[in-house]
């Protein structure tokens, strides 16, 4: 009774993965912004992943995940036609999308594609996008012909020059900010060390700065408070409350201490996976 | 047994057999192992059989408790379950986690001078017995509910019910037993609410609830998981998809905190949390399960319910070395069950009375290393008639624990609510119904359970939705 896989695809092989998931229940409100909580089989951990784009007359959901931990990998494993056991959704509040003018998003790493649907939602709202895009490296890029298509402007940065602005997003991000054009918003997804130092870019410009937490989640319902963050120096869940939150108020410090709390049991889970494959394999 | 009834001897209760103390905080099996048919006679021939009893009234949902008990000692199974069956879908649940010392058992008349009859073990043994005699197959139908109708005979009648504990599954087994196709949507990927998600395997074994709703599946009852009503779909799409009514049972999941300084630390967790990755995720058998849980050597559990010796039983078994629990009053207020707290003390669990939490404090990687808390004295009874506590000034103590659960409570989720803005609210936040029909604001939509009083009981949740139910079948037929 799962989810069927209907298309898969490696972006970067080894690494990410694209699906198209068969969910029309779940495609048919989906908003920018929104995730979903998923699990890979009957002994699996339920684990949050952003909805990356949607297809309400088709009925499907895309998501697109970085192999990281025993879920991820065994979601990887799966296959074009299988199907995934749970999914949950769209959960979340959607992205606050309005006609405001000019809104940068910027997107890291796996990030990039969670910022694809809120850009294309920015984009249909009639804002004109400017797309920033990082990663270490030019064969890690994501989803930049799909954000060429509705961003007049795809800025890139790699950390090796290999394309773009050799450094980081947050370099490019100042220059955008530096040339006088009115930004009405900036929008980053990505780890948490370069959502904080956009924030910390845009903070002295005053403008507006929307980041989405990726905090650990239980249930992705509001029942457990697992994915708590401090924001504004109020405890707020980032499954109801967000997960899109004011980037100047959150306390990543706290954020970061709290991804790590299940680092041994997680690798435990991952050996153990790993294990089993070789088994079968 | 039969002189003993002419000569009115009351003899002591019969103990309920447990696995050893020492044993069972290292294991997750069930702790009350359950009357043997000798012992549950033996119990039942305790009963007086009073001519106006008195327990019949201290049940929430008024089970005919003489007729059962009357029903057993003459050795008639199939009838005593069929009178529990009657006023109550889920026996062989509410045997093992009613808070019976305050409903049946505490307006026994036996217990004015002595024990009383140990109703809910009672309940407990015909529901467990009856359904090992049945089996899984032959009557899942008559199993589940008071009537026979295995496909729904009116499926043109449906109703939707959102969230699957037992206010829920209350309704569903009663439409269904009247030929109502009923489709509960649930935002977890396992129907059973708190009874699978809070409730530990140690209290409430996971095959009993499955039980349950397969007896219920059995019945034609379609459970939808993975779909949160407000999100997924909201209950105008319910309505739009031609259901007649809709019951929400969705609870009051959502944890409070304390409000105190460091309680974002890492190690800290609300007592959902640490329940439903162990219960819900399984991670009590974490070889084989993925969800992960915390493990630590010392434990705080704040809190004294239910929930709080739940959370601190569950850490014992997971290995803890010192579990206390911290309560701002006394151990006489505690408002767990008893057995529970006896059960616990028995394990290893230390109560930590008239302490009410200040601040946890942790080390620089952000991780719990100990809570301070106010000593506190009991002061003058409250409008509630519990004695309120006061604080001791200067007086505080540091109790070092790498990991601490907050079971304080818990409000209602907003997710339906905020969705379904039609939806009247009290002034604590919780659904406004009618009290008799449990109809709310919107007509033909329902509600029952915590989502309407707060965290209550498992049997108020079933009452509230029976009436539902009732109100539901006698508009649709
Ligand atoms: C709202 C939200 C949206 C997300 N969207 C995406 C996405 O689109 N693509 C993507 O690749 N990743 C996304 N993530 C992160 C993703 O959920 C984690 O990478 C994933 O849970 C890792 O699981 P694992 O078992 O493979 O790894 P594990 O070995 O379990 O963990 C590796 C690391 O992942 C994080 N993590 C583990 N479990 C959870 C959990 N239950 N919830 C959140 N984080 C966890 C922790 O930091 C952990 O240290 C999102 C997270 C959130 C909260
Ligand atoms: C740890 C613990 C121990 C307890 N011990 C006892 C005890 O010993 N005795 C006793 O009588 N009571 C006990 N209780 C209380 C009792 O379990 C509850 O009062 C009872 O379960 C309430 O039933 P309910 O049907 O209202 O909701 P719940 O059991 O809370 O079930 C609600 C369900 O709705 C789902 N849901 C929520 N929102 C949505 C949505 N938007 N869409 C779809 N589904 C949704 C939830 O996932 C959940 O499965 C305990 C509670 C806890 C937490
Ligand atoms: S349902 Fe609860 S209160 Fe009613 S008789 Fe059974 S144990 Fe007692
Ligand atoms: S994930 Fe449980 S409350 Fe947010």
């Amino acid at each position: 009774m799962g989810y069927t896989i209907l298309e898969k695809q490696e972006l970067i092989p080894g690494q990410t993965t694209m699906m198209v998931i068969d969910a029309p229940q779940i495609a048919a409100k989906a908003r920018p912004g929104n995730f979903v909580m998923l699990r890979a089989s009957e002994r699996g951990e339920r684990i949050p992943l952003t909805i990356a784009d949607r297809d309400s007359a088709r009925g499907t959901i895309t998501i697109v995940f970085l192999v990281v931990g025993k879920t991820t990998a065994e979601l990887a494993a799966l296959n074009q036609g299988g199907e995934i056991l749970d999914v949950c959704g769209p959960l979340g509040r959607p992205t606050h999308i309005e006609n405001s003018g000019t809104v940068v998003c910027v997107g890291g790493g796996t990030g990039i594609a969670a910022m694809h649907h809120i850009a294309k939602g920015h984009a249909e709202a009639g804002n004109r996008v400017i797309a920033v895009v990082g990663a270490r490296s030019r064969n890690l890029l994501l989803f930049c012909t799909e954000l060429s298509a509705f961003c007049p402007e795809l800025r890139v940065a790699t950390d090796d020059g290999s394309a773009g602005h050799k450094g980081f997003v947050t370099e490019v991000l100042k220059d955008i900010l530096d040339s006088g054009e009115t930004i009405a918003e900036v929008v980053a997804i990505g780890p948490v060390p370069m959502m904080e130092a956009v924030s910390r870019v845009t903070l002295p410009y005053g403008v507006k700065t929307t980041v989405s937490l990726n905090s650990i989640m239980v249930d992705g319902v509001g029942m457990c408070g697992a994915c708590r963050c401090t924001v504004d120096g109020k405890t707020l869940f980032a499954c109801v409350d967000g997960p899109e939150f004011d980037g100047h108020a959150v306390d990543y410090a706290e954020l970061k201490a709290r991804l790590w709390q299940f680092r041994e049991q997680e690798q435990g889970a991952m050996e153990r996976f790993s294990k089993e494959c070789r088994c079968d394999g | 047994m039969a002189e003993m009834k002419t000569k009115r001897k009351i003899r002591p209760r019969v103990a309920m057999p447990a696995q050893d103390a020492l044993a069972r905080a290292g294991n997750f099996n069930e702790v009350a192992l359950g009357y043997s048919r000798e012992q549950a006679l033996v119990e039942a021939e305790r009963c007086l059989q009073c001519k106006t009893p008195t327990c019949q009234a201290g049940c929430p949902v008024e089970i005919d408790i003489k007729g059962f008990i009357t029903a057993l000692c003459d050795d008639d199974l199939a009838k005593a379950y069929d009178i529990l069956r009657q006023t109550n879908s889920l026996p062989a649940v509410c045997g093992r986690v009613c808070p019976q010392e305050h409903q049946c058992e505490g307006a026994c008349v036996l217990g004015r001078k002595h024990e009383p009859v140990a109703i809910g073990r009672l309940e407990r043994y015909v529901a467990d017995a009856f359904m090992r005699q049945t089996g899984d197959t032959p009557d899942a139908c008559r199993a589940a509910t008071d009537l026979d109708a295995c496909i729904p005979s009116r499926p043109e009648r449906r109703v939707a019910c959102i969230g699957s504990g037992p206010a829920s599954l209350t309704v569903a087994g009663y439409l269904a037993g009247r030929g109502i196709s009923v489709d509960v949507y649930e935002a977890l990927h396992e129907p059973g609410g708190v009874l699978v998600y809070g409730i530990p395997e140690f209290r409430l074994p996971k095959a009993v609830v499955a039980h349950e709703v397969d007896g219920l599946k059995a019945l034609g009852v379609t459970f939808r998981c993975n779909w949160v009503g407000g999100k997924t779909i909201t209950i105008d799409d319910l309505f739009d998809q031609g259901y007649g009514a809709v019951f929400v049972g969705v609870g009051a999941g959502l944890p409070r905190f304390l409000g105190i300084a460091g309680e974002n630390l890492v190690g800290v967790f609300s007592a959902n949390e640490y329940l439903t990755r162990i219960n819900l995720g399984r991670a009590y058998d974490h070889l084989n399960h993925d969800t992960p849980a915390y493990h630590a050597r010392r434990t705080v559990v704040i809190g004294a319910g239910n929930v709080a010796m739940d959370a601190a039983r569950t850490a014992l078994r997971m290995g803890s070395s010192e579990v206390s629990v911290v309560y701002r009053r006394s151990e006489a207020e505690m408002p767990a069950r008893r057995e529970e707290i006896e059960h616990a003390v028995e394990e290893g669990v230390r109560l930590r009375c008239l302490c009410g939490p200040l601040s946890f404090h942790g080390d620089n990687q952000g991780c719990l290393k100990g809570l301070t808390v106010q000593k506190m004295a009991l002061g003058e009874p409250d409008a509630s008639g519990r004695c309120s506590p006061v604080c001791l000034d200067g007086q505080t103590e540091q109790i070092p624990c790498d990991m601490a659960v907050i079971a304080v409570g818990t409000r209602p989720n907003p997710i339906l609510i905020e969705a379904t803005p039609d939806l009247g609210l009290n002034k604590w936040g919780y659904v406004q119904t009618d009290p008799d029909t449990g109809e709310t604001s919107i007509p033909n939509v329902f509600a029952g359970g915590d989502i309407v009083t707060g965290s209550a009981t498992v049997i108020s949740a079933m009452g509230a939705g029976r009436r539902a139910a009732q109100e539901i079948a006698r508009r649709l037929l």
